[in-house]
């Protein structure tokens, strides 16, 4: 009988030990930096003051570690890297823009929004 | 059975439609859907989180003031809890991913041992935030202060302990001159909010009145989070003008002068929004982990029954893994738009 799960499975992603070898060895590379990335974060966190002149380099820092972190789980974690370059794209494309737009609303709309609200009311 | 699977597949029988697209299984293909999908919803409540934050500008709470606490410990740590359920979150994504990664070599055993892993640091996650929840619902000894011009302040320092009340009007319960040491720390947060404090002395629920003997709090400072009359926005007030206050607006007998921890309505924090989006937020990321663990139960009992053993490819625990992934993923952004900006 024909059996269509089999077919299903289209990726076809099986490897041998060896290359398990070395997959882990880049697993354990990427815990480790996803690890450190965050305790930078915290002490950066920690250490400097929100009302310090240095906070906006700082604020400017935390979203590009923050997006470093995200590229390493989605391209490697969940493998996005190795797939088909189509799809990789139709997910990830939409997504940088969608980030750019929330940065822009946090960084600078957001601020102008409350300036404007400040002048003429609400 | 493997080496069925590990044939190159032939397009024209991939899929029902004959054609594979992207390369990508059809189980694998609609989860990333679903995930694209639902990281709009997860960017919708971001997106609307830094508008409202920003806009508050300094009126809004600092994470790691709010966040600074650790079980057993107390405070003075700031985002070391956060972070470290930041990390429980990232291990656990490890496993997880090493678990698809014994997958790929049909090797059961391993794929056992990692999902379980997995499952646990779900589960050490939930239980995480469920503390926090709890912490951040419960509040703080001081609370936030409405001071006499009208505006609200939050307290820094160390709270004086409460020794405890002397009774020196006689109520249902309570003798004169008896001294009350139990529950006093709920007592007499419940009497502040109902203004029942006046002068020092308690009103406790029996009608009895008591004396309050409390230790001097140390290092006290206001900050003022919303402006009155008098105090402006991020103004401070330390040392004996700021005892003055605080006590000022406890004795004043009037109630809700003060707000301890937080609910939907208002919050000890800062805007009222803060403690919506907070609930909301991490409430929605949490039910995401909770799903989550579930799946991932129901995948690893997939797992030592040997079904996909069977089948040839443990391409279950892929997607699965997918999932999970995107939780993490998730919780990346909540951690650095929420507690860090």
């Amino acid at each position: 009988m024909k059996r269509d799960d089999i077919i299903e499975y289209s990726l076809d992603a099986h490897h041998s030990e060896e290359e398990g070898v070395k997959m882990r060895k880049k697993i354990w590379f990427v815990t480790a930096l996803l690890t450190v990335i965050t305790i930078v974060e915290v002490a950066l966190g920690s250490l400097i003051k929100q009302s310090s002149p240095s906070w906006p380099i700082i604020k400017v820092l935390f979203i590009i570690l923050t997006l470093i972190k995200a590229a390493y789980i989605v391209l490697s974690f969940m493998h996005l890297g190795h797939e088909k370059k189509s799809l990789k794209y139709i997910v990830l494309v939409p997504y940088i823009f969608f980030i750019l737009y929330l940065l822009v609303l946090l960084l600078t709309e957001s601020v102008y929004v409350a300036g404007v609200w400040e002048k003429h009311g609400y | 059975m493997a080496e069925h699977a590990a044939q190159k597949i032939d397009t024209k029988t991939a899929w029902g439609g004959k054609i594979s697209p992207f390369n990508a299984s059809y189980g694998k293909l609609m989860m990333w859907f679903f995930l694209v999908s639902d990281a709009l919803t997860f960017g919708g409540l971001l997106i609307s989180y830094g508008f409202t934050r920003f806009n508050a500008q300094d009126a809004w709470p600092i994470g790691e003031e709010t966040f600074n606490s650790l079980p057993f410990l107390g405070h003075g740590y700031p985002l070391i809890y956060v972070a470290l359920m930041t990390f429980i979150l990232i291990v656990s994504s490890v496993t997880m991913v090493l678990a698809v990664e014994a997958g790929h070599r049909m090797d059961k055993k391993g794929v056992t041992k990692w999902m379980i892993a997995t499952i646990i640091g779900g589960f050490f996650f939930v239980g995480s935030q469920a503390w926090e929840w709890s912490h951040f619902i419960h509040g703080s000894e001081f609370g936030k202060v409405e001071l006499a011009d009208g505006s609200q302040a939050i307290v820094k320092g160390h709270f004086g302990e409460i020794k405890n009340f002397t009774v020196t009007v006689a109520g249902k319960h309570h003798k004169k001159g008896e001294v009350i040491t139990d529950d006093l720390m709920h007592q007499y947060h419940h009497a502040v909010v109902e203004g029942h404090i006046v002068n020092g002395m308690i009103t406790l629920h029996d009608g009895s009145v008591a004396k309050v003997n409390k230790e001097a709090d140390h290092e006290m400072m206001l900050v003022i989070k919303k402006a009155g009359k008098k105090h402006k926005l991020s103004d401070k007030i330390s040392g004996e003008e700021a005892s003055k206050l605080y006590y000022g607006a406890i004795n004043s007998g009037e109630s809700h002068k003060v707000i301890y921890g937080a609910d939907l309505k208002e919050n000890e924090y800062g805007p009222q929004q803060y403690g919506q989006f907070f609930f909301f937020i991490t409430g929605f990321h949490g039910f995401h982990v909770f799903s989550g663990v579930c799946f991932n139960i129901i995948i690893l009992l997939g797992v030592l029954k040997g079904t996909y053993q069977k089948r040839g490819h443990y391409e279950m625990v892929e997607k699965t893994g997918l999932y999970w992934h995107f939780v993490d993923l998730v919780w990346v952004f909540v951690f650095t738009f929420f507690y860090l900006v």
